[in-house]
């Protein structure tokens, strides 16, 4: 495979290939928004060639699992173009272990977020499917910029779709979910923004700033702002709220529960852990002495624990099964968080699985709520009951990703969990000891909601009516991947780690022992 | 080399593209009242004025290539200067072309109405070349009085007579300021040309000089006045709202960009010994206008008048640019004026062709569901709100501009880092205004008994489609744009380090 890939030169072109092609699907899906043929029509085609450009985009991408070599401390598939020379910047795209899992965690789920979507998506449908393609290619580049300026930019690009996903095809309360995500996001990033340019101009030449994410991580053990606390602190709060880590998590609930089905996928399986993401390369790396610093470490984990355990707790009372699952994420998220924020290699590899997973189990299960909203239009977990008597593979199919979201032992969710906590115990086990609480309070909602959506008696007329209404093929055979990678992980996920372990490796072993680097001469109030 | 404006030749190197425009506009004004006023008639002086736009325009192009020497003296001949011109020369080129259209929208009939643009643009040339106090004042008065008569146009709305008399009285008084401003300082230094100016102050250690000082200080009042700085802002709202919407925007954008070109200019050639004086006023100067006006424009439920606040808050980001005090800063200033005047023109574009005639006001409730309707207007608004909002990619160079504007304060020697976070902080309150009109535009059904919209003329569209083409295409390749600013701002250096190094010579003169 190694050979065949290297033979078409796929680590020169794939990572740009990526990025490039759904932009070129947006702009053949916007050219198409002005036809004249009726609405089904348009819609069948829109969705087609969105659903096709995104199948093209998985199977591109498979053939890094292959071309990307994890044991190597150079960046894999590396492309570097100039972009503004005279501000020193640079197109700059690569991968490591880390980025290639969160990559192909996209390029695998946009196809069937889309399916998802494929029904429930009526109006607007050229637009609609543009928007999400350039999403994809926001969320990409967000996982493979090695250049702070692409980075940032990426970083927002994904805002405006998002946006209008939410804004224009959500639920009821959309008009205020859409503008509190985005200005959330905003507030977050633009603190950043200063941030990346003071980095750049930190490490300038002859007046030419660099923004080079290599040139910034060895400056950064020289030139003394790898303590620097409001510069950790202005990538730390665009990295929490994205994440979102406990204070800043009010956006999340809102904007999922509007969301339309799709974006709802794509919110939590992928748009979050680019908080994750920001950390494990940006805010750390960077900045290791501040983020290990003892007061902004109890910080970290206080609010992480806190995530976990408020998460659980509020997902306990909520009626909105769509709501449940938004704030049990706002749980998951807390697992990683303590997982990185413990700084052990088991740890923070722990955090990585629960990534990938949890991008996998919320994903299916955010699916599974729309394929049951649009025949009931209820997402209310007291409105359901004894669906599993008329539709009994959707009952097997939600029972089996709950269970993979609690983390029972032979899922996804049990393995990075367990991780986690067995790697900040030797150095967190205060913290350890009370996340652990959560798996409880997670099996107790979960299970409970399970319990009332599809084994109650079966009394109310509207669910008996479902009866004949089983999933659909299209609906099965988009779940089916998902379950595979539920149990692939659970049972064998050396799969996930042995990918990642070196770049985790690495990771912990430079923030660890990151020596406190000078204050530089000139500028002292910068720090 | 000196240009000695006496000698012909000399005088038509200095100001050829000046010449031409002032000129041609005079031929044009007689053409214009060589017939009878109607709608054709106006019509053919706006193709005549637009045409003369573009003769300027290459006509600035070649000085700007012909590599014509940076001299001192009272004519600036440097880059910065024909970058400004360009600048303004667009912005001339977008009033004719919408107004020509809107015009016939609104029964103005008057052909003179673009040999005042005409006008005006002169009189803001003038403004970028000036570089001795006197010349200045005539740009800025040439420029004025031509926008008070456009301010008044249309003499049907009481709202247009209103703001035109309200901008009167303000301007005249704002100039008086400036007059005097310029009295002191003459009487401190005894002359009126910019680096004899600085050359006097360093010489005769004139530093802490109070009739200097308070000079300083009302000429700080007359240009915050000009460029509607918080709390000299209280006109524009009034003013922006009155004007027809074309005017407007010519207003929002190329006053704006003459009056801050001539601000840079005097302040980096004149004042930049007493930065100490004077960097404080202007840093709470910026504040307050960044402050203010962003929090009042979310307030705004007239598009209009939230776009004037608007406008004022971009004059908030711009004196950023002129405190770095830095090439970068200037720099900062040429890449996000331009980006800013494409912005500005676009909206105001999208505005003027939805206007349903009347006095009726752009409110932003009548916007809802134009995304239905007019699908591409929307999506072009969208863009310009973006743009001015600063977003990449889909709000284009917006982004970049703001971009240079952090960074040149971050990297400026006084250090403005918290200058720059408090315009990166208040952008996040713009969106709150920006993003209404789209919200309201995509996420809102259209009403029921909302009005039938007419068609956009050729030349409005042609206005939104070149204005959003451009900030899209640069906001993905901003490189040459960069590259040209760069360009515009370093000579206005070059000069001030040659200034410096006069000023040791001269206090060693004064010892002996």
């Amino acid at each position: 495979m190694t050979a065949f890939l290297d033979s078409i030169g796929y680590n020169g072109w794939i990572l740009p290939v990526l990025l490039g092609l759904p932009l070129l699907g947006a702009a053949a899906l916007f050219a198409r928004a002005g036809s004249t043929a009726s609405a089904d029509e348009r819609m069948a085609g829109d969705r087609q060639l969105a659903f096709w450009i995104l199948l093209a985009e998985a199977v591109l991408s498979l053939g890094l699992w292959w071309s990307v070599d994890v044991a190597s401390p150079d960046w894999q598939a590396a492309v570097k173009l100039p972009w503004i020379p005279s501000w020193g910047v640079t197109f700059h795209v690569g991968l490591d272990g880390i980025a290639l899992m969160l990559v192909l965690l996209t390029t695998l789920l946009m196809p069937l977020a889309v399916l998802g979507g494929w029904t429930s998506i009526r109006e607007k449908t050229a637009s609609y499917y543009g928007l999400l393609l350039i999403l994809t290619t926001g969320m990409l580049g967000v996982f493979m910029a090695l250049d702070l300026v692409l980075f940032y930019v990426m970083w927002e690009v994904m805002l405006v779709p998002m946006y209008m996903i939410i804004g224009v095809w959500g639920g009821q309360r959309r008009l205020y979910a859409s503008i509190k995500y985005f200005l959330y996001t905003m507030i977050g990033s633009l603190l950043m923004l200063v941030a990346i340019i003071w980095l750049g101009l930190a490490a300038q030449k002859q007046g030419v700033p660099n923004f080079s994410y290599d040139a910034l991580l060895e400056l950064s053990r020289t030139g003394g702002f790898n303590g620097s606390l409001w510069l950790f602190g202005a990538f730390a709060i665009a990295f929490a709220v994205k994440v979102p880590m406990f204070p800043f998590h009010t956006w999340l609930p809102d904007a999922h529960v509007e969301a339309p089905t799709a974006g709802s996928v794509i919110l939590a399986a992928i748009m979050l852990k680019m908080g994750t993401f920001g950390f494990l390369r940006f805010a750390l790396p960077l900045f290791p002495v501040a983020a290990m610093h003892p007061a902004v470490r109890t910080i970290m984990l206080v609010l992480a624990v806190t995530g976990i355990v408020y998460g659980a707790l509020v997902a306990l009372v909520q009626p909105d099964f769509k709501k449940l699952v938004a704030y049990s994420s706002v749980s998951h998220l807390g697992f990683v968080m303590l997982g990185i924020f413990a700084m052990t290699v088991e740890s923070v590899q722990g955090a990585l699985v629960v990534t990938i997973s949890h991008g996998i189990s919320t994903g299916a299960l955010f699916l599974l709520i729309g394929m049951i909203y649009e025949r009931r239009h209820t997402r209310l977990v007291d409105d359901f009951g004894g669906i599993a008597k008329v539709m009994p593979i959707f009952a097997v199919f939600l029972t089996i990703v709950a269970l993979s979201s609690i983390g029972v032992p032979g899922t996804n969710g049990f393995v990075g969990e367990f991780l986690v906590l067995i790697g900040s115990f030797p150095t967190q086990p205060f913290y350890a000891v009370i996340a652990a609480t959560s798996v409880v309070f997670a099996a107790a909602y979960m299970l409970w909601a399970v319990q009332r959506i599809i084994y109650n008696p079966l009394v109310k007329p509207e669910n008996q009516a479902l009866k004949g209404m089983d999933l659909n093929w299209r609906e099965i055979g988009l779940m089916i991947p998902l379950l595979i990678a539920i149990v692939w992980i659970g049972v064998y996920p050396k799969s996930i780690l042995q990918k990642t372990e070196m770049a985790a490796d690495r990771l912990v072993r430079s923030v660890m022992t990151a020596p406190v680097s000078d204050p530089p001469a000139a500028r002292g109030e910068g720090n | 080399m000196m240009y000695d404006l006496l000698v012909p030749s000399q005088l038509l190197a200095a100001l050829m593209p000046d010449l031409v425009l002032m000129v041609g506009a005079m031929v044009l004004m007689l053409y214009t009242a060589w017939k009878p006023e109607s709608a054709e008639h106006q019509r053919s002086v706006g193709y005549g004025a637009m045409a003369l736009v573009v003769a300027t325009m290459a006509a600035v192009i070649y000085m700007a290539t012909s590599n014509a020497a940076a001299a001192p003296g009272v004519i600036a001949v440097d880059p910065f200067r024909w970058a400004v011109d360009l600048v303004i020369l667009i912005a001339a080129l977008g009033t004719i072309a919408l107004s020509i259209e809107h015009n016939v929208r609104e029964g103005i009939h008057q052909g003179e109405m673009h040999i005042l643009v005409l006008f005006a643009a002169a009189g803001m040339m003038v403004l970028a070349a000036g570089r001795d106090l006197m010349v200045i004042f005539l740009g800025i008065e040439i420029m004025s009085v031509a926008v008070y008569v456009l301010t008044g146009l249309n003499r049907r709305s009481p709202k247009a007579a209103e703001a035109s008399l309200k901008y009167f009285l303000l301007g005249a008084f704002a100039t008086g300021f400036m007059l005097y401003g310029i009295a002191l300082v003459y009487g401190a230094t005894g002359a009126t040309q910019l680096d004899q100016i600085s050359a006097r102050i360093a010489g005769y250690g004139l530093l802490g000089h109070p009739m200097l000082l308070i000079g300083i200080g009302l000429l700080t009042i007359g240009m915050a006045f000009k460029v509607a700085a918080v709390p000299f802002h209280m006109w524009a709202p009034d003013v922006y709202e009155g004007a027809p919407t074309p005017i407007t925007a010519f207003m929002a954008a190329a006053v704006k960009a003459a009056a801050f070109a001539t601000f840079a200019r005097i302040w980096y050639e004149s004042f930049q010994m007493p930065i100490e004086a004077w960097a404080p006023a202007l840093w709470w100067l910026a504040v307050a206008t960044m402050v203010v006006g962003n929090v009042v424009a979310l307030a705004q439920q007239n598009l209009k008048r939230m776009l004037a606040y608007s406008s004022i808050v971009h004059s908030g980001y711009l004196l950023v640019a002129i405190l770095a005090n830095s090439p970068l800063g200037s720099g900062a200033f040429v890449f996000y004026v331009f980006a800013y005047t494409l912005a500005t023109f676009g909206a105001f574009a999208v505005i003027s062709t939805l206007q349903t005639g009347g006095d009726r006001p752009p409110m932003i409730a009548d916007y809802a569901g134009l995304w239905h309707v007019r699908p591409w207007l929307a999506v072009g608004m969208a863009v310009y709100l973006l743009a001015l909002l600063g977003f990449p990619v889909f709000g284009g160079v917006g982004f970049f501009a703001k971009w240079y504007l952090v960074r040149a304060a971050v990297d400026a020697a006084l250090n403005l880092t918290p200058l720059a976070v408090i315009v990166v902080v208040t952008s996040v309150i713009s969106a709150g205004y920006y993003l209404q009109v789209v919200r309201v535009m995509f996420m809102q059904p259209r009403h029921e008994d909302a009005p039938e919209l007419a068609p956009s003329g050729p030349l409005t569209r042609a206005v939104l489609v070149a204005t959003a083409a451009v900030i899209l295409a640069l906001g993905v390749y901003p490189t040459p744009l960069a590259n040209w600013a760069e360009q515009g701002s370093m000579p206005l250096f070059r000069q001030q380090q040659l200034i410096t190094q006069v000023v040791p010579t001269v206090e060693t003169q004064g010892a002996r």
